[in-house]
């Protein structure tokens, strides 16, 4: 998958502190972004009083004004409200969809790298099989058979997730453990679930977290998208996905609705882009 | 080990990988929940309709049976029989592969025209302010959802500047060229991140190499030296990459097609799911899953010819 690639960063030679220091600015200005992005979207309704579902067809497709900060879509519903609200159940599923894979991943990542053989064999294989479909042709058939939703985003984001996680732990542990203190807890008579729980997956998971960032922002991208194919999170739920398809009709004439919606994908892209490298350089100080 | 051999090896490693493809397109038709047949046909289920289905894939048989037989029919070239359209899916499918195989080889060509430069760039004067410019690069680039960049080259450069047209495959290799120049110019900038950041890292993997030392060393200008020591020896991992990454680059086809109307098997999947088509979306995901193992294979058999350290006998 994609985004692999990204962190698998050739190494560098030893960094001039100025470059360090532009990491540390970008892991701050990426916790800075996320927080007012996270703050706007759960005080939604401290920050407007329309309800974003709401509409008036007496108000349509109007340009910002006091009353409508950002203007009004082609049912006279808010724009800034739906941004808001669209956020909150974008963020909540992308937030939550990273998980299974995150877990799935790690796990079985975990067994393969671990017990090697067969096991490590029959696990890559379905990586590789899984591989073998592009991105989003495989979450978009998914979710074509699940059914439109949220549970069938979850079970596809799953699906075709979990590979990537699978493919950075089983490397890391293939190299963890055959470290000393490995060595000595398997001679001390630990057992395997002990080893690999307590003293293989502290050690290895860092990669996997780091990894998360970027994996968020693509769970982000293939939320929107479905989204705006129509086979996302369905209407009337306010989505950013939906916003931008519905401002497609109106690109010429109106191509604040399309614009809108898009740049806050970009703004939370950028804030978790900024998060994963600075934390890529701070937890992997000897790499990068 | 010869190139043959190691060919065939690759070969040989790719069936287990496409024995795994079928599985998974076979099983799609058991993930529907209740009856797959009447599910999948809806408010156009009518008894004929869903008796043709059950024939189609052989619901009343055995599980193995069925896969057998859907095996069976995928080596006669027979990918099932389109719901909506009345002909066979891999006759649909055929008519619009070549749309979708000129969008990505377009996106790569375009794709690898953005990246290179930028790439050297910003590997030219590491930490200097260029390199920073061209690293913002990636972390604006990877959250930009690909049809939304379609949508406001649209507006910008066909609906408000009319220099390409807005929608369409266009006739003849010129008018394919004019037409698809802003699906492709999509496709190829979001992938031009992820291809931007991995060929920075290996030009300066390759920078730090003794051999440009020693180049450095004899004199050798640095314009003279990037172009001919440190590009040469950096395009190899931009092959991978561009390979590493062409599932990537096929899914993004799926989405931009369906933004500027190019009649590819992605915009035919899309309609296909809209009216409920099952055995089109099928198939489509099926050749989509060929496509990928295909050109995977094609990289590692073209990185082997690049690149002469790479040994066949692994």
């Amino acid at each position: 998958m994609s985004a692999v690639s990204l962190i698998t960063v050739a190494p560098e030679h030893a960094q001039p502190r100025r470059a360090h220091w532009f990491k540390q600015a970008a892991l701050m200005s990426g916790l800075v972004i996320i927080a007012i992005v996270l703050f706007m979207v759960i005080a939604a309704p401290l920050l407007t009083s329309y309800n974003p579902d709401l509409q008036n067809l007496n108000v349509t497709l109007q340009g910002p004004s006091a009353h409508h900060l950002l203007g009004t879509d082609q049912l006279g519903r808010d724009t800034w409200s739906r941004l808001l609200y669209g956020g909150r159940v974008d963020l909540e599923v992308a937030f939550i969809a990273v998980l299974f894979p995150f877990i799935l991943g790690t796990v079985l990542g975990s067994v393969a790298g671990y017990f090697g053989g067969w096991v490590d064999l029959a696990i890559m294989r379905l990586v590789d099989i899984v591989v073998a479909f592009p991105f989003y042709v495989l979450i978009i058939a998914l979710v074509f058979v699940l059914g439109p939703g949220q549970r069938s985003i979850y079970i596809a984001i799953t699906v075709v997730g979990w590979v990537s996680y699978a493919r950075i732990i089983r490397g890391e542990i293939l190299v963890a453990k055959r470290q000393e203190y490995v060595l000595a807890a398997q001679s001390g008579g630990l057992s395997n679930l002990r080893i690999m729980g307590r003293h293989l997956l502290p050690n290895v998971i860092t990669q996997a977290i780091i990894y998360a960032m970027s994996d968020i922002v693509q769970d982000i991208l293939a939320i929107v998208t479905l989204s705006y194919l129509g086979l996302g999170i369905q209407p009337p739920q306010p989505d950013w996905g939906t916003m931008i398809a519905d401002g497609q009709n109106f690109l010429t004439t109106h191509w604040e609705l399309t614009t809108i919606p898009g740049v806050a994908v970009v703004i939370v892209g950028l804030g978790l882009s900024l998060i994963g490298d600075g934390l890529a350089d701070l937890l992997r100080p000897g790499e990068s | 080990m010869g190139r043959m051999s190691f060919v065939f090896r690759r070969l040989l490693l790719l069936v287990p990988v496409a024995v795994g493809v079928t599985i998974v397109v076979f099983f799609m038709v058991h993930l529907i929940p209740g009856d797959p047949a009447a599910t999948i046909l809806g408010v156009h289920a009518t008894p004929q309709r869903i008796a043709i289905l059950h024939r189609q894939w052989g619901l009343n048989r055995p599980l193995l049976s069925q896969y057998w037989l859907f095996l069976d029919r995928l080596f006669h070239g027979d990918l099932g029989q389109s719901l909506i359209y009345g002909q066979s899916a891999a006759t649909l499918i055929s008519a619009r592969l070549p749309a979708t195989l000129w969008l990505i080889i377009y996106a790569a060509v375009l794709a690898t025209i953005i990246s290179v430069p930028l790439a050297m760039i910003a590997a030219s004067r590491k930490d200097g302010v260029r390199d920073h410019l061209v690293r913002v690069v990636p972390l604006l680039g990877l959250g930009m959802p690909p049809f939304w960049v379609g949508l406001l080259l649209q507006l910008a450069l066909a609906l408000t500047l009319h220099i390409f047209p807005v929608t369409g495959y266009g006739a003849g290799i010129g008018g394919h060229l004019r037409s698809m120049f802003l699906p492709s110019l999509t496709v190829a900038i979001a992938l031009s991140p992820v291809v931007i950041r991995s060929l920075r890292a290996s030009m300066l993997g390759v920078l730090g190499a003794d051999y440009i030392t020693t180049a450095r060393s004899k004199g050798i200008p640095g314009r003279r030296l990037f172009v001919r020591h440190v590009l040469r020896n950096a395009v190899i991992p931009a092959v991978t990459v561009l390979g590493i990454n062409i599932g990537f680059l096929i899914g993004g086809t799926l989405i931009v097609e369906n933004v500027f109307a190019v009649p590819g098997i992605g915009q035919l999947m899309i309609n296909s799911i809209f009216q409920r088509d099952f055995p089109v979306v099928q198939g489509v995901t099926l050749v989509f899953g060929v496509l990928v193992v295909l050109v995977n294979l094609l990289t590692d058999i073209a990185y082997a010819a690049l690149d002469p350290r790479v040994r066949f006998d692994r």
